[in-house]
């Protein structure tokens, strides 16, 4: 083993090659003989009847060969998209879950939703085809606003969940919070919406098919975060098409942030309709399908309530929630504003007493679900927010009242009143740290300097936790989760010395092929470049749950490393053969097996060939080949936390608010590789600066149109808005992975929403403005200081 | 897209012909705003004439106190003209703070302000500097050609052949961006020449607009000063999730002033 390409190593990306030099290989890329080319009729109306569909003169266009609806379907007897969590509301009973047809058959309830599929010779075909169905709809009133969506007399969404409700739940004890809060000398009392947003990953979602009509065997290609679930649920649920039947590829894939977890509606039907059509079928969504199509994250309307004592120290916290489903529930909808949500409120802090109401609500919108981070960057948001809100009202300095009530680093393992138990963590120093990167101390002397250039200028801070490495299988089976939460390994060596690692997570920018190989040649000293992971194939790889909840290394990283475990205690039993001593003798060093105390030694790439060409071999007691599996369910999840620091200047003229600096310091566990880390923390970072100061799908409230249906009114963020982040690390090793790691992929867009606008707060104060919602535009900003100007010259 | 000819002639002359007596058929410059339309099926056209060829379209060129910008010439190379930075600095700023550098590099001032999208910088420029289109037929004055939203004074198949802006004492553009487009929200281009002061104001409106109160008042004093307390009403003025009339109509006002203080530097 090397520093320089080891644990530990800023290692260059494997991956970047390829990428970098436009050779990567996506699911368009795919050339398939005699394909044929989907196009998804998608619903113009937020909600209406489909009276009915005619495709008798689009069937006769050129090139088109063949178009299915919702009836074809129906008649097939194809099985609904499923929702695979089944959260029990207060009462103790499931969640309602309304059907969810793969594509519409007498109502559209979302505009995007799939209405019919029209399969052509050429892309454009199909599209020619598409505009010359003719569907009647009779239009109804749509239910768009979250706030209204449970009001008695809002337009129904489903007959099988009345009013909208798809569940009403609650963690902890109500009556005990309501104690505490007769008892608070001060309670701190806040409104917030945490605004919906749009994936926007830079690789739309694909799909293709193909069907072999000798064998019977399906392949669908697809921009899946997680192959082996996808098809699980295609076979067991949806198509019923066996699971040794079909192959599930998720190759190259540019970007998912959990909205390419999820099974949709086109991708099952590309596979469906293979088999049908006899030939292979294409299909890529456009940007206009991905915004409207793709599941949408957070959209919550909350109301927060934290009670303190004189010196300010949290006695309970109460939190009412009303969480947007859209109009379908999709895969791990239910799970998000429950079980990864409310369970985050206990955050860096020892708050004894936590009551959390979760409503669930449909509406004529897109599905939301998991988006990265999905549940704990709104957790996060309401605690952070209404931290700092306290700590204004009680004239506490920010940081002060966060680390009155931290954690102590003696008092892990922690169980918190919300159900988790953190495992490691230690607090103080990682705000300490960020404090002095961001001169804190120097802030009120650079506020009155932006003030000279007529500049408001704000600090805010976000000390976040999350749980992540999901998950410990028997966890997540109490809790309602449909599938176990471990991860695979495969570690096979071939016999000229190489290795092939199979993994059952999936890269979609995290840089598997990077940080897995860093592990693999630390422990088994294989040379970097002998080493190649292999992911995202149900043909090629172990049954693996797939990346999401930042799990890839906690849970995948571990299982490689009892994979390497077996690789060794294999290798010492054929080494000892080999150097003719006991296996008790043979120890394993940088790649090399040796008897302990003498100078005798044998290199694992021979030990491999041994295996390989066993002509002098122990047979008797060990097999042939150098392969292993492992499988690894991890104890508990894994919990990073950290501060940020973000200080930014606002134009009071404009309402432009302009990020000078941003800071972040991250206790993830031990680090593989700081440069990959780092740029998922950048990532991370801009992804939630962006919902705070940016993002927002927007539908008209009447018609349930998208609004920002497109990058002219969806606002992304860019390299230009940003400075230069300021980061840096804490280790406290997660006590319960061999690896020791935690999860890095989604802290940035957990934390960052709040030290934003807790920094967007803290500039606007001195000019009386008291809640700005995100996104702080500068329209929203501007508007808030009229307000504020108004409500002072009242 | 739906299927069209596709032409690319080498003269004006033969852009024109291939353009005459096709009402459906469209020139096509830089593509940046037609290929977009195509794309999304909201044109179609019978024959797409693309002047990529027209070699005469492109170039700027300084003709006694007037720069003349080709009708193909790309908002890249207005951006870093010598001459332009040397005559009207403003205007080289303004094509240098047009979308992107991809955009820049396709995008033409002919098909910018032909198209005449309610938030385009250029048309903001064109009405300030008092500028003359030139067409296959004719010239036409800055204050005639912008007629409405994406309407001009061109008659179907007439082609921008170039667009002649004078030389300035003092100019200067400010733009206040759609946070998601880039496009102009409220964009005030104000010019100081020899036959007065002009404002125009581009992305607030239906179309470029001037501003009289803000002009009468600069020509007494060319200073933010002046202008500071001439509200602009917002009635009329467009409105989308990005700004409220009422806003814009206040960006206006600012990006006015700044733009005065920035001319005057
Ligand atoms: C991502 C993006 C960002 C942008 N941001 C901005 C921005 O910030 N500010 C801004 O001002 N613009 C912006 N644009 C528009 C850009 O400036 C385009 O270049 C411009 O709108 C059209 O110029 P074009 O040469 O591409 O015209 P084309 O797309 O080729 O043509 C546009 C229209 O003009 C007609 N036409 C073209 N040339 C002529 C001619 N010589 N005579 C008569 N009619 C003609 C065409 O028939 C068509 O109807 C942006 C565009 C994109 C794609």
């Amino acid at each position: 083993m090397t520093a320089a390409t080891g644990i530990g190593a800023r290692v260059l990306r494997t991956e970047d090659k390829r990428f970098l030099t436009g050779t990567g290989r996506y699911v368009d890329d795919l050339p398939l003989a005699r394909a044929t080319y989907a196009y998804f009729l998608r619903s113009p109306h937020a909600h209406a009847k489909i009276k009915s569909i005619d495709v008798s003169a689009a069937a006769k266009l050129p090139g088109v060969v063949n178009i299915f609806t919702g009836k074809d379907l129906v008649d097939a007897k194809v099985g609904g998209l499923i929702c695979g969590w089944v959260v029990k509301d207060k009462h103790g009973q499931p969640h309602k879950s309304p059907a969810h047809p793969v594509m519409a058959v007498d109502t559209v309830r979302y505009v995007g939703d799939t209405v019919a599929m029209v399969v052509a010779n050429t892309y454009d075909e199909a599209k020619d085809a598409a505009e010359a169905i003719k569907v009647d709809y009779d239009v109804k009133t749509a239910n768009i606003d979250l706030a209204k969506a449970l009001d008695k007399g809002a337009p129904e969404v489903h007959p099988e969940a009345p009013g909208n409700l798809v569940y009403d739940w609650e963690i902890g004890v109500k009556a005990d919070v309501d104690a505490a809060f007769a008892k608070a000398a001060h309670v701190t009392k806040l409104d917030l919406i945490n605004n919906r947003l749009i994936p926007n990953a830079m690789e739309p979602r694909a799909a293709a098919a193909d069907y072999d009509k000798g064998t019977g065997n399906y392949t669908l290609w697809s921009t899946s975060q997680n192959p082996h679930v996808l098809r699980l649920i295609l076979s067991a649920f949806v198509l019923g098409i066996p699971e040794h039947k079909l192959r599930v590829v998720a190759p190259d894939v540019g970007g998912g942030f959990g909205s390419k977890i999820f099974c949709y509606a086109d991708e099952t039907m590309v596979c469906w309709a293979a088999s049908r059509v006899g030939r292979p079928i294409k299909w890529t969504a456009e940007r206009s399908e991905s915004f409207q199509t793709d599941c949408h994250g957070r959209d919550h309307v909350t109301h927060a309530e934290l009670a303190l004592d004189k010196d300010g120290k949290f006695l309970a916290l109460k939190v009412e929630t009303i969480a947007n489903m859209g109009a379908y529930l999709s895969t791990f909808s239910t799970a998000v504003p429950t079980y990864l949500y409310a369970t985050l409120l206990a955050g860096q802090y020892t708050t004894p007493l936590i009551y959390a109401n979760v409503k669930a609500a449909l509406t004529h919108t897109a599905p939301v679900d998991a988006y990265r981070g999905a549940g704990r960057p709104e957790a996060t948001f309401v605690i952070e927010s209404i931290v700092s809100k306290a700590a204004a009202e009680m004239k506490i300095d920010a940081a002060e009242l966060r680390r009155k009530n931290f954690i102590p680093s003696t008092a892990f393992p922690y169980q918190t009143p919300v159900a988790l138990q953190y495992d490691s963590g230690n607090y103080p120093p990682i705000i300490d740290e960020a404090m002095k990167i961001a001169d804190y101390k120097g802030f009120e002397a650079r506020r009155a300097e932006a003030k000279s250039r007529g500049k408001l200028r704000g600090i805010g801070f976000s000390s976040y936790i999350e749980a992540c490495g999901l998950a410990p299988s028997q966890v997540i089976g109490q809790l309602g989760g449909g599938v176990g939460q471990w991860e695979s390994a495969q570690i096979k060596f071939n016999p000229t010395g190489n290795v092939q690692v199979m993994t059952g997570s999936h890269s979609h920018g995290q840089s598997h092929e990077t940080t897995f190989a860093q592990i693999i040649h630390s422990k088994l000293g294989v040379p970097m470049e002998q080493i190649e992971i292999v992911h995202g194939d149900t043909a090629t790889t172990p049954f693996g749950m797939g990346t999401y909840g930042s799990r890839s290394l906690a849970v995948g990283g571990s299982a490689i490393i009892k994979a390497t475990e077996k690789i060794i205690a294999k290798g010492k039993k054929v080494a000892a053969h080999l150097m003719e001593a006991s296996v008790a003798d043979v120890e394993f060093e940088n790649g090399v097996f040796k008897v302990t105390g003498t100078d005798k030694n044998v290199p694992l790439a021979q030990v491999v060939f041994a295996a390989y060409v066993p002509h002098n071999y122990p047979l008797a007691d060990t097999e042939p080949g150098m392969d292993e599996n492992a499988f690894y369910d991890p104890a508990n999840f894994v919990y990073p936390a950290g501060t940020q620091i973000c200080e930014l200047e606002i134009d009071p003229e404009t309402g432009t608010t302009e990020i000078v600096a941003f800071t972040a310091i991250d206790d993830f566990g031990n680090i593989i590789n700081p440069m990959i880390v780092e740029g998922q923390v950048h990532g991370g970072i801009v992804q939630g600066v962006g919902q705070a100061l940016m993002e927002g799908a927007v539908y008209d409230k009447s018609t349930g149109q998208l609004i920002s249906g497109s990058y002219m009114d969806y606002t992304m963020p860019r390299a230009d808005n940003f400075p230069s982040f300021k980061l840096g690390y804490k280790h406290t090793p997660c006590p319960h992975n061999p690896l020791g790691v935690k999860g890095c992929g989604e802290a940035g867009a957990i934390a960052s929403p709040a030290a934003v606008m807790n920094a967007i707060h803290n500039a606007l104060a001195p000019i009386g403005v008291k809640h700005v919602e995100m996104p702080a535009t500068p329209l929203n900003v501007w508007q808030s200081i009229k307000g504020a100007q108004r409500q002072a010259a009242k | 897209m739906y299927d069209f000819s596709y032409h690319r002639p080498k003269s004006v002359a033969d852009a024109i012909g291939l353009l005459k007596g096709k009402p459906e058929a469209r020139a096509m410059s830089g593509g940046m705003t037609l290929i977009p339309t195509l794309k999304q099926r909201l044109a179609r056209p019978s024959d797409v004439v693309d002047l990529g060829g027209v070699k005469e379209l492109t170039g700027i060129k300084v003709e006694g106190n007037n720069v003349v910008i080709g009708g193909m010439t790309r908002h890249a190379d207005v951006a870093t003209s010598a001459e332009v930075k040397a005559a009207i600095p403003a205007l080289a700023y303004l094509a240098g703070h047009i979308g992107d550098p991809q955009v820049r590099n396709r995008g033409t001032i002919g098909g910018s302000i032909a198209n005449n999208d309610p938030a385009a910088d250029y048309p903001g420029a064109v009405v300030a500097l008092n500028a003359t289109i030139t067409t296959n037929t004719r010239k036409i004055a800055a204050d005639d050609f912008f007629k409405g939203l994406f309407e001009t004074a061109l008659a179907d198949g007439e082609l921008v052949t170039s667009v002649s802006f004078p030389k300035v004492e003092k100019a200067a553009y400010m733009k206040f961006p759609n946070p998601a487009s880039r496009y102009a929200m409220a964009g005030v281009f104000v010019a100081k020449t020899a036959s007065g002061v002009r404002v125009a104001v581009t992305g607030a409106g239906a179309t470029v607009f001037r501003v009289k109160a803000m002009e009468d008042a600069l020509a007494k004093n060319f200073s933010s000063a002046a202008i500071k307390d001439i509200k602009i009403p917002a009635d009329g003025l467009n409105s989308d999730i990005h700004g409220s009339a009422e806003y814009r109509a206040h960006l206006v006002g600012v990006m006015a002033r700044r733009a005065v203080d920035a001319a005057n530097k």
